[in-house]
């Protein structure tokens, strides 16, 4: 099997503050996602990211924020095994991203011989 | 006469092990068969002994003083082994008479940690392990670890010789590891514990006194190690907890005939609560630092299962805490239990959605859980999964068990 990454993408929702009830809901609905994918043996690593960020550029110049010039921000990843990337499309299927709006995008991972 | 005959059983389940490993720490691991002869003979001179002039007063000490008597003849005819051996015991004298044999009650413990350190290596094959293990730090005859493996006398002793010639290849001592190693050492050991226990808790064996010794030779392993400043690690007691907790339905989960009884077929006034307290009180004293293992989590999913409470929070609970395990380390049994949680905390054709995605074709297991899911959905598919699973079932048990599950499928 092969490794690739789900990046899971969406716009920003403001000032969006969840209640407890509601974290709890996600935090659910990510687990049962990736428990899902670990049952199947197929899980890898996964992370979420916070919502501080700064970015550097060429000049050296640095904002603030992951989503100074861009619509959509980056809320996490996980990488997945699969025979091939239709196989890891198919596991990000139910992936709760979906419902919040967003989108998740598949990559295969290169492996590099050094 | 007839008391002897029972304490000799018991006194060699309790000393052999202590004598053999002070004795190995002494003589060096790679003279361990001359170890476990000296304390064999003296098990043999006491049946003789005592059945002849009556127990002594302290038989316990009177193994020490015959096994120390013993190793010093030894070491005194055998001039070969004298020089080569010597040398080796760290000791500065050079006589016989002088070497100590260290039958304290310190050394012994300390030599059985050391022991279980050097058994548990990862160079020596797991079921050797096991094995050894049973042989070296329970006591077990050939026969009893023979039966517990469903195996003959022929391959355990090959298997012990085999694990043997490893420690001399290795020349493996009986130190404590270093500190750079210690956890990964640590680990090993645990593994074997774990796996010492499942042996017992989930065998196919039908002798259930043998079983259940088993369990509670792992416990007691266990527990030693939660004794010893070095080696009492929160990993330590969240495996003493999850081996209290799943111990605390061994008189429920099979009847009279010895055929199981599945967990939710099971009477809870069965359910021994002095283990399941002793397992919480193991369960908050693993609850320590940073570092959630494996151990930790099944720990936490066994106190859920002895919660008798039949609500959805529970199932809840013990879903996500399958949704973590199988993060830290799939297995095809984590893989089925987190199906049938999510089939209790949520619903069932969400869970059998999720199984027809495992794969697990080749386990008769796979399809139990599947027929057991559509019993309520689709009755006919149930029944086609059982007949899978009971053609797919290795041992007479588990297909007799899924025969009456079958047959209580009424159309």
């Amino acid at each position: 099997m092969k490794e690739f990454m789900m990046i899971f993408r969406m716009a920003p929702i403001g000032d969006f503050q969840p209640t407890p009830e509601q974290m709890q809901e996600s935090i659910k609905q990510w687990q049962d996602w990736i428990g899902g994918i670990a049952a199947q043996g197929k899980f890898g690593s996964t992370n979420q990211l916070g919502f501080t960020g700064k970015t550097l550029k060429a000049d050296g110049v640095i904002t603030d924020g992951p989503y100074a010039e861009v619509k959509e921000i980056v809320g996490g990843y996980i990488i997945v095994k699969a025979d091939d990337i239709d196989d890891a499309v198919k596991l990000a299927n139910g992936c709760p991203i979906l419902f919040m709006g967003g989108h998740v995008e598949v990559r295969d991972i290169m492996q590099i011989d050094l | 006469m007839e008391h002897t005959e029972l304490l000799i059983p018991h006194l060699f389940r309790t000393e052999f092990r202590k004598i053999v490993s002070v004795l190995s720490k002494l003589f060096g691991l790679a003279y361990i068969e001359i170890a476990e002869d000296i304390t064999s003979d003296t098990f043999l001179l006491a049946a003789e002994t005592w059945g002849k002039k009556g127990l002594p007063e302290n038989p316990t000490a009177w193994l020490y003083t015959v096994a120390k008597n013993k190793t010093k003849d030894y070491l005194k005819r055998n001039q070969l082994f004298n020089k080569k051996i010597v040398e080796e015991i760290k000791y500065t004298s050079t006589s016989v008479e002088e070497i100590e044999i260290d039958l304290s009650n310190k050394n012994i413990i300390d030599s059985q940690l050391q022991m279980m350190f050097a058994i548990c290596h990862p160079s020596i094959p797991i079921e050797a392990q096991i094995g050894f293990s049973l042989r070296i730090l329970c006591g077990f005859g050939i026969d009893e670890i023979a039966d517990a493996f469903l195996s003959n006398k022929e391959t355990i002793n090959k298997r012990l010789f085999r694990a043997k010639e490893k420690l001399r290849e290795e020349k493996l001592n009986m130190e404590w590891p270093t500190i750079n190693e210690f956890d990964k050492r640590c680990q090993a050991v645990l593994t074997t514990l774990y796996l010492l226990f499942n042996e017992g808790y989930y065998s196919a064996s039908q002798n259930r006194s043998l079983r259940k010794d088993l369990c509670v030779e792992a416990m007691r392993l266990t527990y030693s190690l939660t004794e010893n400043e070095k080696t009492n690690t929160p990993n330590v007691n969240a495996l003493l907890a999850l081996m209290c907790f799943h111990s605390s339905r061994f008189e429920a989960r099979t009847n009279y005939e010895g055929e199981m009884i599945l967990y939710h077929e099971q009477d809870e006034m069965l359910w021994n609560k002095e283990l399941i307290q002793k397992g919480e009180l193991y369960l908050h004293k693993s609850a320590v630092g940073n570092n959630i293992t494996k151990f930790h989590i099944e720990a936490a999913i066994a106190y859920w299962h002895t919660q008798t409470n039949k609500n959805k929070e529970k199932w809840e609970k013990i879903l996500q805490l399958y949704n973590v395990l199988l993060q830290i380390e799939y297995s095809p049994m984590a893989a089925l239990n987190r199906t049938y949680a999510l089939a209790k905390a949520d619903n069932y054709e969400k869970a059998i959605n999720e199984a027809l995605k495992l794969k697990l074709e080749n386990n008769h297991l796979y399809f139990a859980l599947l027929g057991e899911l559509y019993v309520k959905i689709d009755k006919q598919k149930a029944m086609e999964n059982f007949a899978i699973a009971i053609e797919k079932a290795k041992t007479l048990q588990d297909k007799a068990l899924l025969k009456k599950k079958l047959a209580e499928i009424t159309l």
